[in-house]
């Protein structure tokens, strides 16, 4: 039986076993969303904006092991998902976008809505499509799929015309899926895993630095026993916070321009640094010269080979996929006779525990005003750390990654590469989905909370109970406090002025809000909005406009050029 | 260093784009590129001439296989290779000049290829550096057009780019 191209597309979702696509309808998917409604298996998610459907299928997928899906239409449609594109891309999150165009018959004429899609979509996907022929819908998303999931995953972008979405052609969908330019590597050359292992039993200062690569790769295991076995430290990056217990009396905890003191110097006076499923980029070790200014040999495991040795020289690069590198590793390690060296390792580890004396996260607490860190502890604390954590961006995504301490992984969802503001709600709406009746809460400010504060109202729709932590300290923190210190106070448009009554606008979308303005009633104020399972929360606590994120690597300094709170 | 990158890539809508996408968007430098599909129509091949430090170079070959529409890729400059680019000249040939542009297109093994009454068009193949020899040896005011299409380059004996 023939079947339409966009009866074609719905049927392929299906085959791959999607359950949600976030999208939002136009003029050149009518006819796909025409299938949608006739059928019940794939769910849509009615966003208010495209770039929350690609957020929310970003979020989808960070939070489980599958693909996100979103679905716009053409033009505006594609323009406004970009954002969301740009940051999967970033941090190499698995998404299927589907995208209509104008009719193949207009392509070209600057026909209403039409944008050339796959070419302003082009640097921030890992492949996209124009589809332009119907016999080729379902081939062409199969290899979208197996495209976004595999190697190095990322985002595929298919296009699809809209008179390509109303012919008729037979379906079938095939079964597997082979693409001769593309043959991602999944085992690490085991003659390189060896030398790893030596190097790393020789080893007198051994650190393990963990990246998104190890979420991605669902490795977290893997790593544990590997850092165990070798009793080595291990730091995880803001992507790869969750790969290693925080808890673990090994974890150094986060590194990078706001980690931690004992995680950065370690980095920067191992002896042999094993990075798993990271890039070494400019927010992690800082200066690139100021990193290489010390020996160390350098093991690097990544899927992807542009990212070895693109910032920093790797003596023993391995390509691979995480997981299955990290079990070879771990079985060579156990079929050796040496051991890791004891006593080397317990003067490291007395070196370690000498900065780690230096608390580089304490912070002054108050009676007085809020201070955004304890909000975080306490929302650790009453969450019993097992919450999913979305973040936007700026000094709250901060305090979170240093104060949730995250033992499991695709527990903290947050743009890292981008760095995109507006991402935190939309994300969460992906998570809450994907974990029905789970804990999610949604770290936000008062800045980026309004960059896309209408998807209140899809939480309201489709009944997502997060609670939104909105650490509201009347500026762009981020910004102010680099303009305090690198600016000379001059706090140009940093201040939030204007700001709306959070709690009525919650109330406005049919949510329930709440202003918390005392530190004593913190804990209170999250343990009810945590205790109201079936309500979305909006929590305004006013905080100390003045804390500023410590510890702190200038931009272009070294990770031992660091500042700490107690130094200002 | 000056290297020439040689590739194999699906022969689809939008391929050459993404090449030239990567070398614009992460600041590599290209100093030609050429392609046309192969004896395969499924495929084409490109031939890239650029210039970077080692470890930039490095970076070029690992983001083009990364390309999902490239099949191969090959750095010609690793190897013996053959190098030759196409070239035709539009020259002011009146006078004396007429005899003297024939002569120094014969020496540069060259051949005249559209003859008017005032010009000539010189058709010449070799290295990019013979051609720049040769525009540099003849009357640089005759010069009324050149066209160049960059270097086409291919490994020497077994040395096979293929799929």
């Amino acid at each position: 039986m023939e079947l339409t191209g966009a009866e074609i597309t719905i049927r392929c979702l299906q085959e791959e076993g999607v359950e949600y696509v976030f999208g939002y309808p136009g003029g050149a998917v009518l006819f796909i969303y025409d299938e949608l409604f006739k059928q019940e298996q794939v769910k849509h998610v009615l966003v208010r904006h495209e770039q929350a459907a690609v957020h929310a299928a970003d979020g989808y997928a960070r939070s489980t092991d599958k693909v996100g899906v979103a679905l716009v239409t053409s033009g505006p449609g594609v323009t406004n998902a970009v954002t969301g594109i740009a940051t999967a891309y970033m941090d190499s999150i698995p998404l299927v976008v589907i995208s209509g165009q104008v009719p193949t018959s207009y392509i070209g004429e600057d026909a209403f809505q039409e944008v050339d899609t796959v070419g302003i979509t082009r640097p921030c996907v890992k492949h996209n499509f124009l589809v332009k022929d119907v016999r080729d819908i379902a081939s062409t998303l199969k290899k979208a799929f197996y495209l976004a999931k595999s190697g190095r995953p990322g985002p595929v972008l298919v296009d699809i015309p809209k008179d390509v979405s109303q012919q008729k052609t037979e379906f079938s969908y095939p079964a597997t899926v082979s693409i001769r330019s593309y043959t991602p590597q999944a085992h690490g050359d085991i003659g390189q895993i060896k030398r790893a292992a030596q190097l790393l039993l020789e080893a007198k200062r051994p650190m393990v630095y963990a990246g998104g690569g190890v979420i991605l790769s669902d490795a977290a295991r893997q790593l544990t026993d590997l850092v165990r076995l070798l009793g080595a430290p291990c730091t995880n990056t803001l992507m790869g916070l969750g790969g290693y217990p925080a808890s673990d009396r090994q974890s150094l905890g986060m590194l990078g321009m706001h980690g931690t003191y004992e995680a950065n110097l370690g980095m920067q006076n191992c002896d042999v640094l094993l990075a798993v499923g990271a890039r070494f980029d400019d927010r992690v070790i800082g200066n690139v010269s100021h990193f290489n200014s010390v020996p160390r040999k350098i093991i690097h495991i990544d899927i992807d080979p542009a990212s070895i040795s693109k910032r920093v020289k790797v003596d023993v690069p391995i390509v691979g996929d995480v997981a299955h590198v990290l079990a070879d590793l771990l079985s060579v390690l156990n079929s050796s006779k040496q051991k890791p060296d004891a006593a080397a390792l317990k003067e490291w580890w007395k070196q370690i525990d000498e900065w780690r004396g230096a608390n580089s996260l304490a912070y002054k607490n108050s009676n007085e005003i809020i201070k955004p860190q304890f909000v975080i502890e306490t929302l650790h604390r009453i969450t019993h750390g097992d919450a999913f954590v979305t973040s936007d961006v700026g000094q709250h995504q901060m305090w979170a990654a240093q104060y949730y301490k995250f033992d499991q992984p695709r527990r903290w969802v947050n743009s890292g590469g981008l760095g995109t503001m507006g991402f935190g709600l939309p994300a969460a709406m992906g998570v809450q989905l994907a974990h029905p009746g789970a804990a999610v809460a949604c770290v936000t400010g008062e800045g980026s909370i309004q960059m896309n504060i209408q998807e209140l109202s899809t939480c309201k729709q489709y009944k997502l109970p997060i609670k939104i932590v909105a650490l509201n300290n009347r500026y762009l923190g981020m910004v102010r406090q680099w303009q305090e210190f690198f600016h000379g106070n001059r706090y140009s448009h940093s201040y939030m002025d204007a700001l709306p009554d959070f709690v009525k606008l919650a109330e406005a979308y049919g949510h329930v809000g709440i202003l918390v303005e005392k530190p004593s009633d913190v804990e209170g104020a999250l343990k009810e909005a945590f205790a109201r399972k079936d309500d979305l929360v909006f929590l305004d606590f006013r905080t100390d406009p003045t804390e500023n994120v410590y510890p702190m690597v200038p931009g272009g300094k070294g990770l031992s050029e660091v500042i700490l709170a107690e130094d200002l | 260093m000056r290297h020439i990158i040689s590739l194999l890539m699906e022969n689809e809508a939008g391929a050459l784009s993404r090449v030239a996408g990567l070398f614009s968007a992460r600041g590599y430098n290209i100093e030609s590129l050429t392609v046309a599909p192969t004896e395969d129509p499924t495929m084409s091949r490109m031939t890239i001439v650029t210039s970077g430090s080692d470890e930039v170079i490095e970076q070029i070959n690992k983001q083009l296989n990364k390309l999902v529409d490239v099949v191969t890729v090959m750095d010609l400059t690793d190897g013996d290779h053959i190098e030759r680019e196409l070239m035709l000249v539009k020259v002011r040939a009146v006078g004396d000049d007429r005899e003297e542009l024939k002569r120094m297109t014969d020496i540069f093994r060259g051949r005249v290829i559209d003859v008017s009454d005032k010009t000539y068009t010189i058709e010449l193949t070799g290295t990019g550096h013979k051609l720049d020899r040769f525009l540099q040896a003849i009357d640089h005011d005759l010069i009324l057009e050149t066209v160049r299409t960059g270097a086409s380059g291919i490994g020497r004996g077994e040395r096979i780019l293929k799929l």
